[in-house]
């Protein structure tokens, strides 16, 4: 797995190519399979590695910002696919979710391709980042109704 | 000791189907999906990913319906699926303070910028069984704010930091190796960071009771919460495949800040110290268990004397872990035919050897009295 000098490019494509990933794992499954048909046939491609489930160990940092620690595993997900124009994309995500994975490699592969990118932007990520813009707005609403309002209570030497 | 035996595979079998039917219970009641326990037992389902330690919901609440609700069995199902997968690496360490809050409250500063949130929270109610739940009693929809963005709340330690009031993080090293207990078996003394890990997924009963006897005095350290937080946390992992840092998805963790009672010397002047807890999912009670537990071992790095049971590392980190501490537990009711039979053998030999003592003494009465006396 070394022929991926391509990938390592300029901080602008890696920039997009972060975007499109962290959308496409807060997206379900079945949202990359609507978007990905909505953008019709897809090119030519092989998998380079088939879906392959492991673990990823997070860490913490003592006190916040500190040094770090080793906190916990989770599970991931992590898949690679060639286009036949040779780009290789890649998706490493939470769960273990084959079909997930393998569509998210996928897209990072489209996502290399200046032709697809308009479409991708418009038919696959803009339905999946309105949907999270909802529910973000829906949740902040909620948390904030709970924050503390303090008010001093007027005393009697007043 | 216990030697292998043969036999009773018959009866192993036909105890797991009557396991497996007993799980099921009442077949006039729906079975329950683990989609079910994820939604609504979400808090098990945190337990058992924390002291899992890992993060994976659905797994979790799979595994809540397979040991039919005994989070310690959960927890050990978890355990053991992880040693079937391949590590792929570490991820970068998590940043906190760019979580999405959703719950955020500071017993330390009544006004702070980004304010007491308290999100979803058992705090505040009356621990009042609730009947109506029992009859699936539609529920209000969640109140929301008008004029709303997302919390914006700075450290509470970083106030205090600012004024040099409290001690600063140790900051890492680029390339300083970081523990790992699930590569290597811990060894004492152990650094922080191996302390963390074995806390983060230690057990929260034990903690929970380590840190309350650290308030009850054995070990005190005059703990404040500084913070709590709640929320979501964004996960990259830097693949090497890639050659960047790779956005792997968001989780849920508690992350628990605790101020403590000063030390200063000769050098510095006096500073509060820090005690940190973090945990997976919402647990509240873990992170601040946690949190104390951390500060409390900690007395060795600031010249404390170290007495109490929550102070005495090798004390702490071995017994924290529900997974071996079960293991060793439960073990015992494993066949120990063989050490049993050596053991029955003995006292059979001493309880001879007694009644012989005790006719030799009624032999010889005299002998028998004036030992008594010099023993007195």
């Amino acid at each position: 797995m070394n022929a991926h000098s391509q990938s390592s490019a300029d901080p602008d494509t890696i920039r997009r190519r972060q975007t499109l990933m962290k959308l496409c794992a807060d997206a379900t499954t079945r949202e990359l399979e609507t978007g990905l048909a909505a953008l019709g046939p897809a090119p030519q491609h092989q998998i380079v590695r088939a879906p392959e489930i492991g673990l990823v160990m997070l860490r913490g940092r003592m006190g916040g910002d500190g040094a770090p620690f080793n906190l916990g595993e989770a599970t991931v997900t992590r898949a690679a696919i060639r286009l036949s124009s040779g780009e290789i994309g890649f998706s490493c995500v939470l769960g273990r979710d084959g079909e997930k994975a393998r569509l998210a490699a996928l897209i990072d592969a489209l996502g290399q391709r200046d032709e697809f990118l308009e479409a991708l932007d418009a038919r696959l990520a803009a339905p999946i980042r309105e949907r999270l813009a909802r529910e973000g707005t829906v949740k902040i609403a909620q948390t904030a109704a709970t924050r503390v309002n303090f008010f001093t209570l007027v005393r009697g030497e007043d | 000791m216990y030697v292998a035996v043969k036999g009773g595979a018959e009866a192993i079998d036909n105890a797991h189907r009557l396991l497996a039917h007993e799980r099921r219970g009442d077949p006039a009641v729906p079975e329950i999906a683990a989609r079910q326990i994820d939604e609504q037992l979400a808090l098990a389902v945190d337990r058992v990913m924390a002291e899992g330690s890992l993060y994976d919901r659905d797994l979790a609440a799979l595994a809540i319906k397979q040991a039919r609700g005994d989070l310690i069995e959960a927890i050990f199902l978890v355990r053991a699926y992880r040693t079937t997968l391949p590590r792929f690496g570490y991820a970068e360490p998590l940043d906190t303070g760019a979580m999405a809050i959703e719950r955020r409250v500071s017993a330390t500063y009544k006004d702070l910028p980004g304010g007491q949130i308290l999100g979803p929270t058992f705090d505040y109610t009356h621990r009042l069984i609730d009947f109506a739940l029992a009859a699936e009693a539609s529920i209000e929809p969640p109140a929301r704010a008008s004029d709303s963005s997302a919390v914006d709340a700075p450290r509470v330690s970083g106030l205090l930091g600012d004024e040099g009031l409290i001690e600063r993080n140790p900051p890492g090293h680029g390339d300083a190796e970081i523990g790992d207990l699930t590569r290597e078996p811990l060894s004492f003394p152990a650094d922080r960071d191996l302390r963390l890990q074995n806390l983060a997924r230690g057990d929260e009963g034990f903690l929970l009771a380590l840190g309350y006897s650290t308030q009850r005095g054995y070990g005190r350290n005059h703990p404040f919460v500084g913070e709590i937080r709640f929320g979501e946390v964004e996960v990259e992992f830097f693949a090497e495949d890639a050659g960047f840092a790779i956005p792997m998805g968001r989780i849920q963790v508690t992350e628990c800040e605790m101020v403590n009672q000063f030390v200063g010397s000769a050098e510095t002047p006096p500073q509060f110290t820090r005690g940190y807890g973090l945990v997976f999912g919402q647990s509240e009670r873990k992170a601040m268990s946690m949190s104390l537990v951390d500060r409390a071992l900690r007395a060795r790095e600031f010249g404390e004397e170290a007495k109490a049971p929550a102070q005495d590392e090798e004390f702490v980190l071995s017994h924290s872990d529900n997974v071996q501490s079960t293991g060793f537990v439960e073990h015992l009711k494993l066949p120990h035919y063989v050490d049993f039979q050596s053991e029955l053998e003995l006292v059979r030999k001493l309880r001879a050897e007694h009644a012989e003592s005790r006719a030799e003494d009624a032999r010889s009465p005299d002998d028998g009295d004036m030992m008594r006396e010099a023993a007195e």
